[in-house]
């Protein structure tokens, strides 16, 4: 049921690749050109580099625990779990949210049908989490993210990880752990693409398409 | 997917994608309640009116907790307490409650079509928590839920509702919600409990009981709703009833090996089914309660989704 859910709305590489809508002067062109940021190989040195660096900064595993913010957030916390039980041979909680519930926009427009369950089934209070998501942008969703850990207890420590950041930060949050940065326009987007929920594997950048 | 109801008035107007989009927002909600602070902060600053001009206990309770659970703002309004006794009329009520604005009003009343005529009356969302003998559509949809729980799909389920289904407002709303989700819907009771046309809302309709309940995935029994039927004697008397209607040991035996038994509540002990079927191990008519709150929540959720305005604006 769930993996069904997940799949529903899948944006296709083609997709992507095909002329997105190009912003000159306001009105509508076509831009023809997409830009890569990040390929498969890319995006697994980078998660590889983030494992390390928070083993290294928490000398290991203990007390360690990994929130997935839903979708592909979730994908990018199981990955990097795999990555630090293969390092230290040791398992580490990962949780998983949906902060929908939580945005301070939620209904600005239609509400979202499709909010996934929150599922931390270990306590958080004497945890030091990572947060985990893939695009770092206002900052709004790591806010809510916030709030919502915050319902669940009280933990020693919050940490973020995320693939991209990709500034134009509204609010005061910022990552401790960055697969990538880039500067970035908000009329543009980053759409992060991964195996297990898309048809490719890669971080693109593309204007995004005014009406 | 998209919801693109403003209201909830019964289950006629929704589409099978529109169950699924409830059922699966409720599966989310359901967490929300075993958490240490059951409460987020979606609905913050929404008013909703709870109107119950009917007696109603577990129905208001649950959408009060839903409510509360979303952390918005709202208010009961019960029979007893209101202006009705002093004879306004629903639409004075309604026009009265509107100039307060609120949101979302959930109302309960005995006249079928009361939600309808609310909702072309007022601005807010209109949830229907059960109007006359016509529907019910959140009990329907925490029947699904609970049935979703225990089996995968709801294609080819065999469900069996039994008892009084021409004054169970329960059973239409489940006859439209499960045929519409795939699954095969039997009605059984008492000829003077059957109303013509019901296999037009897509049951099939037994006067046996043991025909009707043979291997079926699920069977609920309806409580005979003596205060409905306004001294009407559709059946000789509640010992015979049970007898030739109610879910006993025996006739239990008669479902799937695996099949559940529901019923709505309140519970007659002994009428429509025996304490032991009520309590035994197939029964999962607490888990309907508890489901009742995830589902309210998901319909609240989805109602407070702006106004028609922001709706038009949207991409």
């Amino acid at each position: 049921m769930q993996a069904d859910r997940l799949k529903t709305r899948p944006l296709s590489a083609q997709r992507i690749r095909k002329p997105a809508p190009f912003i000159i002067g306001g009105k509508a062109q076509m831009l023809t050109e997409t830009k890569k940021l990040m390929d498969e190989a890319a995006i697994s040195r980078s998660l590889r580099r983030i494992a390390s660096e928070i083993l290294e900064r928490h000398n290991g595993t203990e007390g360690l625990a990994l929130v997935g913010i839903r979708t592909r957030g979730i994908h990018l916390a199981h990955r990097l779990n795999k990555l630090i039980e293969e390092k230290e041979e040791k398992k580490i909680p990962v949780g998983v949210m949906d902060i929908t519930l939580y945005r301070d926009d939620v209904f600005q427009g239609l509400p979202d049908p499709e909010v996934g369950p929150t599922r931390l089934d270990f306590s958080i209070r004497n945890y030091k989490i990572v947060l985990v998501d893939d695009v770092l942008y206002t900052g709004r969703t790591i806010r809510a993210a916030l709030d919502e850990l915050m319902d669940f207890g009280r933990p020693l420590k919050v940490e973020l990880a995320v693939l991209i950041d990709r500034g134009c930060r509204e609010l005061p949050i910022q990552a401790d752990y960055v697969g990538k940065t880039v500067e970035t326009e908000p009329n543009q987007s980053v759409k992060v693409q991964l195996r297990e929920h898309d048809e490719s594997e890669e971080v693109v950048l593309r204007q995004k398409s005014e009406k | 997917m998209e919801f693109k109801h403003r209201h909830l008035l019964g289950i006629e107007p929704l589409s099978r994608d529109d169950l699924h989009i409830i059922l699966n927002l409720a599966d989310s909600f359901k967490e929300i309640s075993r958490r240490r602070i059951k409460k987020v902060p979606t609905l913050r600053g929404r008013t909703v009116v709870n109107l119950f001009m009917e007696p109603s206990t577990r129905t208001r309770v649950s959408f009060e907790i839903a409510q509360k659970r979303l952390s918005a703002d709202s208010t009961n309004i019960s029979v007893a307490a209101s202006s009705v006794v002093k004879g306004e009329t629903l639409l004075d009520t309604a026009t009265n409650l509107e100039a307060m604005n609120p949101d979302i009003i959930v109302i309960r009343h005995k006249a079928a079509g009361s939600p309808h005529f609310l909702a072309r009356e007022v601005n807010a969302s209109i949830v229907n928590a059960g109007d006359g003998f016509h529907e019910h559509p959140t009990q329907a949809l925490l029947d699904c839920l609970t049935i979703k729980d225990h089996k995968s799909d709801f294609e080819g389920l065999k469900v069996a509702i039994v008892g009084d289904i021409a004054h169970s407002r329960v059973a239409h709303s489940n006859i439209m919600a499960l045929s519409k989700l795939g699954s095969e819907v039997r009605v059984a009771g008492p000829a003077t409990m059957l109303q013509p046309g019901l296999d037009e809302l897509g049951a099939k309709v037994f006067t046996d009981v043991e025909a009707a309940i043979e291997g079926v995935d699920v069977v609920m029994a309806l409580r005979i709703q003596q205060e409905r039927l306004g001294g009407d004697s559709l059946f000789a008397n509640t010992r015979e009833y049970a007898r030739k209607y109610g879910l006993n040991r025996e006739r239990i035996e008669l479902i799937h090996p695996e099949g559940l038994v529901m019923h709505p509540g309140p519970i007659n002990r002994g009428v429509e089914i025996t304490p032991d079927v009520a309590d035994g191990k197939r029964s999962v008519i607490l888990e309907q309660v508890a489901n009742g709150v995830a589902i309210r929540m998901a319909v609240l959720y989805l109602m407070a989704g702006g106004s028609p305005d922001d709706i038009a604006n949207q991409k």
